[in-house]
């Protein structure tokens, strides 16, 4: 069994991989990549816990397959931080305990950086349906949209 | 047992809100979740499900599966023999991890292989032949009560069952609580409400698949990577069912993407022990989300009566209830939870419950945060409301005049120490949530909630480093910010910086062993293990200095993270705990506290939670507008972490009341195994979630610590129920309270 | 399973005509990778169409606008000239899943795909929408209406691939909307959908109308009644009753884990009104 030769950019580094035709972007990225912060809640595109940025559009991860990266230009979570400086939103979400069991968080902070960068300053209605295709179990989203918001107007300020 | 005493004190790390000390590695995708664990030469392992809600098992012919390329090994229930030893609860987990005799519900494992990959597992399951014998089945709980319903087990166990009672086999245990004579309470009563209230079964929804990677070595021992709430627990069951030494097998909790109850049961753990056993390499097993829903634990379905009856001044007289509770293929106790919760707020001289548990073809039930609690929450506050709106008393008073307090003998036995209640309702009364205006088909509805919070077996140990900084390893997984909680109790005993401290969670070879987190126990039990080691390791320090200044240890004191000699003639000798940790090579070695306990006195919990919502008369859709919880904490470790149990379990509440559900189809198949149709709530569907922590001192805990994060899930389904009742003006008695069934019950109210 | 991502469609009407097996086309693959992962498709070939020259554009034009096969729902939002002119058939694709979903569905997959459920396609039919297929023997277009045939089915032969979905320019005083009812307020499929599409005369009296269902039949209805039930009218309280029976009426649900026969009858005709009134408002404002 062969597999197929994929050239792709991840977090700016340029990377190849070898992947089977039905090994989904999240396989690629989790089993061969070793980049497990996208993790898989459903494979479904229902939890929003795999999200990446494809091309500056967020996706679910397990509805792309690992072929369609040929060149393409992907974010991750873990390209999120500069070096050992977080992301704003990665700080507000520590700042006001966005996160329980945290396991959504990495989906969550993709999605809200995707929502930034189209809304620089979003209402908590546009914050929730901006979200609404991530889940979380654990806080009731409350602590999310805060951190959202607080890191909306850290954003604005920078 | 080990019951502490609570004494007021000032507070300087307890009670404040620092960053957790897993939160980098949360936010930037570096924590190591049950799925992101690798062993070398691992394989891919994958269960095959029955399709039927109950089939004999006649024959599996697993010889064209094993003869695939890259298959290692295929097993079944032959590969997993009976070593319970005439344990029947035992032997239940068994037969639940892989089928014996019997598929017992869609979903059930009944075999599993080993592959190479992914690609290859999918392959092997394919060629495996399971020849069934499909039986009848049953999942609804009121039809498999019945007399002439199809029994799901035969002979089906039973335990303090009335074999007078015209009830089928399904009904496999009975429990009973009360006092008072509710006969004479009701002719007393001058109004009576009666009703039956259902709710249907939920999932806990956890984000995190059941995922481990499991390795058998030939040597009899071996290592178990899991997200589990309880990795102590899932060793003890694993080790069981493998016939394996306890002490053998290593069990590391990887961090946890939520249980909430779901993760205190072994599922497929002992089966990828098998494989790997069996194959002679790590296995790694990762549940899909379909096979969560199917085959892992959701609560119970249950169907309820309820009566209450009080007097024109609004006093009750006399309640009763009768619970039914689904609790699978399996007997379990979880009407009983709900027999003893149902009444748990109210002060009653004359009350009854009864609790049934019923066999049916569902997946196993398991606990729930709060198990059972909720359901019997819904079927009795609502009836509350009711009650006070047939009296013509409003809902918040009748609560207040009925309400539980000090000396109150519970309705499950117990009589009440200090308790929250009272002051819950009295904050609900001051709440500018209540003096809010409504519109147009907006209802405001209230509801109390109780859970008892558990205690249990317990040890941590704190160990400080050469430089003064403290590693405290704690045993109970930490679910949602444990770890910064028992930093701060920690960092408080010892008088110290919150930042000197960094709680861990140990594995079971490195620690002793620890019950579950489960019970709302993780952070009552482990402060309190965490006050008592610090205490032990106080006591070292104080003997470090007192060797250093050669006096007695009597004459050194414990303040400000500081050694501090007393009595005339020492001067100011004072040393911190840095410098009695540099120098511990010279006065003895390492400096360590330990503490081994059985927690006893968990406080128990009250909340009040107040809901508005609107109601689109003309398709049934609510809309929660404005959410509030009230509730005692004891001591809230950490207020912000408490907050988020507290708005989390309103969350899961509130989606539970309106839209959660398991739909079976007439075949018994479960027909919404995914989170498209199980419909959790998202962002968009929630308002913001306030909150009131009330601090109730726990007198059985040195800081009055109780148990926070189970008590709100209990109150939302009627609080919801409630509100949705009076801005439609239809008494809703199904959860879920889904757009079709809100305009059913509009629809019959208009036809009369 | 073999993935090929061919550049032309000549090449990949060629691939799917002579494909053994199962061949799949993949655009935004949100409908065709659920079901490989839940195991009701194995395909034997993916063709993935998104570097096909022209498939991923919105080409507007004097004749109107036509949005390319791999187009992502997000991009229909995107494009303001489109949400001007079928503001309806934008919002129905802005609903489809959720922002992750949006980025990859397309409205051809979301036809292809002959849910019955599917959003964008009570909108498109309520539009006019017209598909332009690609096939060995050439390119023909039919209304979008006669693609899904039954729940999964559609009239698409072997090797013929949509190459676009095109939409005419809006007649002036005219507007469309579309409305579907789900219990979340997101990330759910739809228990009810209703597109409308309808002008109006100078007087403000409804002079066309195209009203279609969705979630209520094994495809998409386009209720010829409703558009009669209001056709002649400015949507009195009369003209909005009739609709509601009318729609109720034409429903043929099933009773599902999404809602029952009753619940989907009495919803159709009230999102219908719903759907209408807002029509209606949109086009007297032009």
């Amino acid at each position: 069994m062969s597999g197929i030769a994929v050239s792709t950019t991840i977090n700016g580094d340029e990377v190849e991989f070898l992947c089977q035709a039905e090994e989904t972007l999240l396989d690629v990225l989790r089993d061969r990549l070793e980049l497990t912060g996208a993790k898989e809640g459903c494979g479904t595109g229902d939890c929003g816990a795999c999200s990446v940025i494809v091309d500056g559009r967020l996706v679910c991860s397990c509805l792309v397959l690992g072929a369609e990266a040929e060149g393409r230009r992907i974010e991750t979570i873990e390209g999120m931080a500069t070096g050992d400086t977080l992301h704003p939103l990665q700080a507000k979400f520590l700042e006001h305990a966005a996160l329980q069991c945290g396991i959504c968080t990495p989906g969550f902070l993709m999605a809200a950086k995707d929502l930034l960068s189209r809304i620089r300053d979003p209402t908590e209605e546009e914050i929730r349906f901006g979200l609404a295709g991530n889940l979380c179990r654990c806080t009731g989203y409350d602590k999310i949209v805060r951190a959202v918001q607080d890191a909306a107007s850290v954003m604005r300020r920078a | 047992m080990t019951v502490a005493t609570y004494s007021a004190r000032d507070f300087k790390s307890v009670g404040t809100r620092p960053l957790r000390p897993d939160g980098v590695e949360k936010v930037t995708g570096r924590a190591r979740y049950g799925a992101d664990f690798n062993m070398p030469g691992q394989l891919v392992g994958r269960i095959l499900r029955s399709p039927h809600a109950h089939a004999r098992i006649r024959r599996i012919d697993t010889s064209r599966a094993e003869a695939l390329r890259g298959v290692k090994a295929v097993i079944t229930a032959a590969d997993l023999p009976d070593l319970t030893g005439g344990d029947a609860g035992l032997h239940d987990v068994l037969d639940n991890c892989m089928a014996r005799a019997e598929a017992l519900y869609d979903g059930h494992a009944v075999a599993a292989v080993a592959a190479v990959d992914a690609r290859t597992a999918r392959e092997a399951l394919k060629l495996i032949e399971v020849d069934y014998e499909v039986m009848p089945h049953v999942t609804d709980v009121d039809e498999a009560i019945k007399l002439e319903s199809h029994v799901v087990r035969q002979p089906a166990p039973h335990s303090g069952v009335d074999p007078e009672l015209d009830f089928s086999a399904n009904l496999v245990k009975t429990t009973q609580y009360g006092h008072g004579d509710v006969e004479a309470g009701f002719k007393r009563a001058d109004v009576i409400v009666e009703h039956t209230f259902k709710t249907e079964q939920t999932h806990q929804g956890y984000i995190e698949p059941h995922a481990c990677v499991a390795n058998f070595n030939s040597d009899g021992t071996g290592d178990l990577w899991v997200c589990t709430q309880g990795h102590f627990a899932y060793r003890h069951f694993c080790a069981r069912l493998l016939g394996m030494q306890v002490s053998k097998l290593r069990v590391t909790s990887s961090e946890i993407g939520g249980g909430f109850g779901g993760k205190t049961h072994v599922w497929a753990e002992p089966v990828a022990l098998a494989l790997s056993r069996k194959a002679g390499r790590p296995v790694k097993l990762v549940m899909s989300r379909e096979e969560v829903f199917r085959a892992s634990g959701p609560t119970s379905a249950t169907s309820i009566d309820v009566k209450i009856g009080a007097t024109k001044d609004g006093i009750i007289t006399a309640a009763s209830a009768t619970l039914r509770y689904t609790c699978g293929p399996y007997p379990g106790g979880w009407a009983e939870f709900g027999a003893q919760t149902a009444f748990a707020c109210y002060n009653l001289e004359n009350v009854r419950t009864v609790g049934y548990d019923v066999l049916v073809n569902r997946p196993k039930s398991a606990a729930y945060r709060a198990p059972s609690a909720p359901m019997a929450a819904f079927a009795v506050e609502s009836a509350i409301d009711e009650l006070a709106h047939r009296i013509g008393i409003d809902a918040l008073d009748f609560r207040i005049r009925n309400a539980a307090r000090e000396g109150t003998r519970s309705s499950y036995g117990p009589t009440y120490g200090p308790i929250g209640i009272g002051p819950t309702l009295e904050a609900v009364r001051n709440h500018p949530h209540m003096k809010a205006p409504l519109g147009k088909n907006q209802g405001r509805g209230m509801a109390c909630g109780f859970w008892f919070n558990f205690g249990g077996q317990t040890c941590t140990d704190l160990n400080i480093g050469a430089d003064g900084t403290v590693t405290l390893s704690v045993g109970t997984v930490d679910v949602g910010g444990s770890r910064a909680s028992l930093s701060l109790v920690a960092a408080e005993e010892l008088g110290i910086p919150y930042e000197q401290v960094k709680t861990v969670v140990a594995d079971t070879a490195t620690l002793g062993y620890n019950d579950t987190t489960e019970g709302s126990r993780g952070t009552f039990s482990s402060s309190m293990a965490t006050i008592f080691a610090a205490r032990n390791a106080i006591n070292v320090l104080r003997e470090r200095a007192a060797k250093t200044w050669n006096i007695s240890i009597e004459e050194v004191i414990w303040e400000e993270g500081h050694a501090r000699a007393t009595g005339a003639g020492h001067g100011n000798l004072s040393l911190s705990l840095k410098e009695i940790a540099e120098a511990a090579p010279n006065t003895g070695g390492p400096v360590a506290g330990h503490s081994e306990i059985v927690a006893d006195g968990a406080g128990v919990s009250f909340a009040t939670h107040i809901c508005d919502v609107e109601v689109d008369p003309e398709t049934g859709a609510t809309r929660v507008l404005r959410y509030t919880v009230i509730q005692d904490a004891g001591k809230a470790v950490h207020p912000t972490y408490v907050e988020g149990q507290f708005q989390g379990g309103a969350a899961q509440g509130i989606g539970w009341a309106l839209n959660e559900e398991y739909v079976y189809g007439k075949d018994g198949r479960l027909q919404n195994a995914g989170f498209l149709d199980y419909r959790i709530p998202v962002c968009s569907d929630l308002p913001m979630i306030d909150t009131q922590i009330l601090e109730i001192p726990n007198p059985n805990h040195p800081y009055g610590v109780r148990g926070v994060g189970e008590t709100s899930i209990v109150p939302p389904l009627a609080a919801v129920a409630n509100a949705v009742s009076n801005a439609v003006g239809v008494r809703l008695t199904h959860i879920p309270m889904s757009p079709p069934r809100i305009l059913a019950a509009l629809d019959a109210q208009k036809a009369g | 399973m073999d993935y090929v991502r061919p550049s032309s469609l000549k090449e990949a009407i060629g691939l799917l005509k002579g494909a053994r097996g199962n061949a799949f086309v993949l655009a935004g693959g949100s409908d065709l990778l659920v079901r490989m992962k839940g195991g009701f498709v194995e395909p034997d070939l993916v063709v993935d169409i998104k570097a096909i020259k022209g498939l991923n554009e919105i080409a507007l034009s004097a004749s109107g606008t036509s949005v390319g096969a791999a187009v992502p729902c997000a991009a229909l939002g995107e494009t303001a000239a489109l949400k001007q002119a079928w503001p309806g058939v934008v919002e129905a694709a802005s609903l489809i899943g959720s922002r992750q979903i949006q980025g990859r569905c397309t409205i051809a997959g979301n036809l292809c795909n002959a849910s019955p459920a599917a959003d964008s396609v009570p909108a498109l039919v309520a539009a006019g929408a017209r598909a332009v297929i690609a096939g060995s023997e050439g390119t023909r277009t039919v209304a979008v209406e006669d693609i899904p045939t039954g729940p999964g089915r559609t009239s698409l032969a072997k090797g013929e691939i949509i190459e676009a979905i095109v939409l005419g320019n809006p007649l002036p005083r005219s507007a469309d909307a579309y409305l579907r009812f789900i219990p979340r307020t997101e990330m759910d499929i739809a228990v009810v959908g209703v597109g409308v599409n309808l002008t109006l005369d100078s007087e403000g009296r409804v002079s066309s109308a195209r009203v279609a269902l969705g979630a209520v039949a094994p495809t998409v209805l386009l209720v010829h009644e409703a558009a009669k039930a209001i056709i002649g009218t400015k949507l009195d309280a009369g003209a909005l009753e009739a609709l509601a029976s009318v729609c109720s009426a034409a429903c043929r649900p099933i009773d599902d884990k999404r809602g029952t026969i009753e619940f989907r009858k009495k919803v159709a005709g009230v999102l219908a009104q719903r759907a209408a009134r807002t029509a209606y408002e949109r086009a007297r404002a032009r």
